[in-house]
């Protein structure tokens, strides 16, 4: 499948939720499939920190770049473009297109910078919902996402309720713990703690947090990953050596993925981006304006759900879904959990393990057109 | 009869419905179908989920032997255990927590005191394995049989009050010595 990405202006300023005024802005998007007559069989989803408005499919002119999501949507994938019209949208602050930091601030006609706000997942929700008027779309047959791309996911039920007919939530949890707050300021500390930061303007300076961004992406790695996965994968096995070298150079296989992952990322992320999605994420708490109760939250979502998790991802466990399920229980809601027993870790929702595409495949078929 | 008939039965037009190891959903497919009765199923088994999902059922996948805490108190009319009670580990608990969750509960199992099954113990002495029981003792998942005798103890016991029973063989109902001649019983209970 050859795929174009295109982008949409919006030039009615956005109220963010942290209180500042978005002046205008831009959203990166592809899409996949053809919109019916009845404008019935649009899906959205919704990507996670790292990835892209680039889902499924292969660019003309780079036919290696496979979309994040393309073993989930495509022609005769579980979401189905034959039969769906599947978008996929880069969020606003995202380094990939729609505007974030390194975009030119209308204000100075300098990169943003620093100065570009701090995001929220309700307001990248505020902003698809401009790209859905745009493209005509006034219901989505489902919202999809995982990870953080289901925090979107559930959000859009609750922003719009009469615009979500199904709320497809993978690898969830309904607000962040303490301890992944740990691991994202530990993050953020090592990005703004690197000398090329420079207070978050170092575009102009002609640097890159380097240092910073790759051991962010170490951290992150580690909780993507189970520990009986990374056990499996990497083991104890000595790079390159047969005896520890008793310095320190990279002994083991993990040190050198972790070292690979952190150096590739640096290369392509925006570091002013990083902090903002991980405040995002931190930030994210629907129930905070019930009095912490998720179930009086969900009171208003209209919506279908199907909620996945993962039994061996422990950054965002299968106990975090069963309190979204709970929640959605307590409203007489219409929903169906799959707790899948697949041993790879939070980075599940990505691959392809039968169960759970067989079961997407089938929640799909039964959404009518 | 069938069990499927009797248990529905049993349901009012519109009543939430909890199935508790669903299987592929057929029932909950009926009731909403038959009785317009909005239900969830429970379910651990892969293969399971996935039919419950393709018949465009309900289906939360999660393990009964870890109690029902997904669901709030008094919120279904109706919680059944169909012939699934003799595979659970605790049945103690879980019964408790279905008349926590339900109003009322309806519950069948294989009758052990069935004498097909008395006889094959009794003069075989083997194990029995019947229509109803067709597993060999190595590789059953049922691991608490009973008779009809045994569970209207332990519903005394738990105080537990029975308002219905069906005993059904060859489906067709057995009001003689059920006990004895009956291979699957229904019950439906309440606090």
């Amino acid at each position: 499948m050859i795929v174009e990405a295109q982008k949409a202006k919006f030039t009615e300023p956005l109220r963010l939720k942290g209180g500042a005024l978005l002046p205008e802005f831009e959203i990166a998007y592809e899409t996949y499939g053809t919109l019916n007559a009845q404008r019935s069989n649009a899906v959205l989803v919704c990507h996670a920190l790292n990835a892209s408005h680039h889902v499924a499919g292969t660019y003309a002119n780079d036919a290696d770049n496979l979309g994040w999501w393309d073993n989930m949507v495509g022609p005769g994938k579980p979401l189905d473009t034959n039969r769906f019209f599947v978008i996929g949208s880069n969020y606003i602050g995202s380094c990939f297109g729609s505007t974030g930091p390194a975009s030119p601030n209308p204000a100075t006609g300098k990169p943003w910078g620093a100065d570009f706000p701090v995001v929220t997942v309700e307001d990248w929700v505020a902003a698809q919902a401009r790209l859905a008027d745009f493209l005509g779309i006034e219901r989505f047959a489902a919202v999809m996402g995982g990870s953080l791309g289901a925090m979107q996911a559930l959000q859009w039920a609750l922003s719009y309720p009469e615009r979500v007919r199904h709320s497809i939530v993978i690898a969830a949890t309904p607000r962040l713990s303490a301890q992944n707050i740990a691991f994202n300021e530990v993050a953020r500390q090592a990005i703004m703690t690197d000398p090329d930061f420079h207070g978050g303007h170092y575009y102009e300076k002609g640097v890159v947090p380097v240092r910073g961004l790759r051991i962010a992406r170490m951290i992150g790695h580690i909780t993507y990953l189970s520990d009986d996965a990374m056990m499996e994968k990497f083991g104890r096995v000595l790079r390159n050596k047969s005896t520890p070298g008793f310095d320190f150079d990279v002994d083991f296989e993990i040190e050198s993925y972790l070292r690979y992952q952190g150096d590739k990322f640096a290369t392509y992320f925006d570091a002013n981006t990083y902090l903002r999605i991980t405040k995002a994420l931190d930030y994210y708490d629907p129930a905070a304006d019930f009095g912490g109760d998720l179930s009086t939250a969900f009171a208003r979502a209209q919506a279908d759900f199907l909620v996945v998790s993962f039994t061996s991802d422990w950054r965002f466990s299968s106990a975090r879904s069963r309190e979204i399920v709970r929640a959605l229980l307590d409203n007489r809601r219409v929903v169906s959990y799959l707790e899948i027993d697949a041993p790879q870790g939070h980075d599940a929702f990505l691959l392809d393990d039968p169960r759970y595409h067989g079961a997407l495949r089938a929640y799909y078929g039964n959404i009518a057109l | 009869m069938t069990e499927t008939e009797v248990i529905s039965g049993w349901i009012a037009p519109g009543a939430r419905v909890l199935d508790l190891g669903c299987g592929d959903g057929k029932l909950l497919k009926y009731l909403w179908q038959t009785k317009q009765a909005p239900g969830y199923g429970v379910e651990i088994d892969d293969a399971h989920v996935l039919e419950c999902l393709k018949n465009d059922v309900n289906v939360l996948q999660m393990d009964l032997e870890d109690g029902l805490a997904a669901f709030a108190d008094q919120s279904f009319d109706r919680v059944i255990l169909s012939e699934t009670l003799q595979a659970i580990h605790r049945q103690e608990p879980l019964l408790q927590d279905m008349l926590r969750v339900g109003r009322e509960a309806i519950v069948s199992f294989p009758n052990f005191g069935y004498w097909r099954a008395r006889i094959q113990i009794a003069l075989a002495g083997h194990m029995p394995v019947s229509k109803e029981l067709p597993y060999q003792w190595y590789d059953t998942p049922n691991v608490h049989h009973c008779t009809l005798v045994d569970f209207e103890a332990l519903c005394a016991t738990l105080g537990i009050r029975i308002r219905e029973r069906v005993v059904l063989r060859d489906g067709a109902p057995v009001t003689m010595l059920p006990n004895l001649l009956g291979s699957i019983a229904l019950y439906r209970v309440a606090r």
